[in-house]
């Protein structure tokens, strides 16, 4: 496992599966002023990490703090103003997208809201086959097959939309089209907090253990401290477009250092505090 | 857990365009206008095997009969049998109408969805600057130019109501596809290596269809409008092809003597108009996701 210091090297780190230099993203708002340019949003501000082959990276924040933003420049869905991203030793940065498509076979991601994220008119055979139609892999109706009952649906819904399907079922699709084209590393933006509490923890754990089986790298954004502590090794906290505390799960919850963290940890909802009738106070209350 | 189980099935059964379809099946406008151009549509079929007398034919021992058995509205000063040319009449109307819209929605689709898509923002505006341009000409001045250069006719008619109504397609378009752009499903699909292409036909095109059909519909009305003003000026489908357009321009120098004349190619092509504007109403009310919260 990387240590926290070594994100500070310049160079990208060759070995890791996602190595992130020094990045930064600037948008610019629309301009209100005809003599005054408007001022850029910094969604990033020279952000660097690593993830090492098979680690499950976690990245807490609350929303505006850039890590969606993150996901989508890692995912080569969004460009970077400065800095580096490195995918197993191939930088992505500011490639044009159609000559991505060594990553897609390397990098996918799961997408935060399975309502919009399956095309509703298209079936969830071809929604799952699509990475391989892509890829022009051949064969794909078998692996359709298996993906489906590697993510526990039945077989028979490659006919049916995504209409016909639960949150939680959608989301087990949406981990299936992601599994297609047998990539090495997943994102996965916020994957849970768009179902139901009950059936957080099925999605939840099915992706854990695919992860696991599959020796996985993940990469996880969530708003949910408790979730991120469930599926995560190491964490890094996001606030305004910075990491202001990285490090394993345990360390940074059990002792955290920075004053932002303390208060999102503080925040979190506990059965005691609830009852106490204590008021969760600190930075972190409305993103929780 | 067994692969079936709903999972909080009630929660997130989002609403779908077919659960939609279900459920405004009665709507008002859709059962209206559907009558209105079945009616049509009817007749203009049934026009190709049978009609009561030959639209064409005149009989000058039957000039200017009024509604009787024989003549069910009549004849004109020709002695031609209205009804026979009504039609006839919505038989030159639809083709009018399907070839118009037809090359619209050629033209103006895949405009719209590639000013939609284009991540090249100069080239989006280039299309759409340009599309704006002819937003701003009036079609039936177009219509009217385009007569007077190659003559007036059936075609050129539907050509002009065509490029008329390209530049509305393709903002419509435009909107719905970079609607659909910002969407996750387009993004997954870039994710897995989708090229643009397959995006925009396999993604964007089946999610903007709902757009396409309500303003096809909408777009008919228009050019059925546009047919019978430009026949009216003299512009549009010559003699002796029947055509409301020119039944109502015959009318005018018998509107004191026979007002029917004038009232009855009137009244079929605002039944017309109206009809196809319900139907794109109704459809509207089917396809607008905005829709989806007021249940």
């Amino acid at each position: 496992m990387t240590i926290v210091g070594s994100a500070d090297q310049v160079r990208p780190d060759p070995d890791a599966a996602l190595s992130v230099r020094g990045l930064t993203r600037d948008y610019h708002r629309p301009r209100t002023s005809l003599f005054h340019a408007s001022p850029p949003v910094h969604a990033l501000r020279n952000v660097s990490f690593d993830v090492a082959k098979g680690e499950r990276f976690g990245v807490v924040g609350e929303s505006g703090s850039g890590k969606s933003t993150l996901l989508r420049i890692l995912a080569g869905l969004d460009h970077a103003t400065s800095g580096t991203v490195t995918v197993n030793g191939t930088e992505i940065t500011n490639l044009p997208e159609k000559r991505l498509g060594f990553l897609r076979e390397q990098l996918q991601v799961i997408f935060q809201d399975p309502m919009s994220s399956l095309d509703p008119h298209m079936r969830i055979g071809d929604i799952i086959a699509e990475p391989l139609v892509a890829t022009a892999h051949l064969g794909s109706r078998d692996r359709v097959a298996e993906l489906l009952e590697a993510v526990g649906l039945d077989a028979n819904a490659v006919n049916r939309y995504p209409h016909q399907f639960s949150g939680g079922q959608r989301q087990r699709i949406s981990i299936a089209r992601a599994l297609a084209p047998k990539p090495r590393i997943i994102l996965a933006d916020e994957p849970v907090s768009a179902l139901d509490v009950s059936v957080r923890a099925q999605v939840l754990n099915l992706l854990a253990d695919i992860v696991e089986n599959l020796s996985l790298t993940l990469f996880f954004i969530s708003h949910d401290l408790s979730v991120v502590r469930h599926v995560c090794e190491r964490v890094a906290v996001m606030h305004e477009g910075k990491i202001v505390e990285m490090g394993t799960v345990d360390d940074v919850y059990d002792s955290p250092r920075d004053p932002y963290t303390r208060g999102l940890i503080a925040s979190i909802p506990t059965l005691d505090r609830a009852l106490s009738g204590a008021v969760a106070s600190g930075l972190g209350t409305d993103a929780l | 857990m067994t692969a079936t189980t709903p999972e909080g099935a009630s929660h997130h059964d989002a609403p779908s365009l077919r659960g939609r379809r279900h459920r405004r099946r009665w709507n008002p406008n859709l059962v209206a206008g559907s009558v209105f151009v079945g009616l049509i549509v009817l007749a203009a079929a049934v026009s190709f095997v049978w009609t009561p007398y030959d639209p064409t034919q005149v009989d000058t021992s039957a000039r200017l009969v009024t509604p009787s058995v024989d003549h069910w509205l009549g004849t004109d000063k020709f002695g031609r049998d209205i009804f026979s040319q009504l039609m006839v009449g919505a038989r030159t109307t639809l083709f009018v109408g399907v070839i118009s819209v037809g090359l619209a929605a050629l033209a103006g689709v895949p405009l719209g969805i590639f000013a939609g898509m284009t991540s090249r923002r100069w080239a989006g505006e280039v299309t759409m600057r340009f599309n704006d341009l002819l937003l701003a000409f009036p079609s039936l001045l177009l219509a009217i130019m385009l007569a007077a250069i190659f003559g007036g006719s059936t075609l050129v008619a539907m050509i002009a109501i065509g490029i008329g109504s390209i530049p509305s397609f393709a903002l419509l378009i435009r909107g719905g596809t970079m609607q659909a752009m910002k969407s996750e499903y387009v993004l997954a699909a870039r994710v897995v290596g989708r090229r643009p292409v397959a995006i925009g036909v396999r993604h964007i095109l089946p999610n903007v269809s709902g757009l396409i059909i309500v303003q096809s519909s909408v777009l008919f009305a228009i050019a059925i409008l546009g047919e019978a003003a430009l026949s009216f000026l003299g512009l549009g489908t010559p003699p002796p092809t029947p055509s409301w357009g020119r039944m109502l321009q015959e009318s005018q120098t018998l509107l004191w003597q026979a007002p029917r004349l004038a009232f009855i190619p009137g009244i079929a092509i605002a039944l017309a108009v109206l009809g196809f504007n319900l139907l794109g109403d109704g459809l509207r009310d089917i396809f607008d996701p905005r829709l989806e919260d007021r249940r």
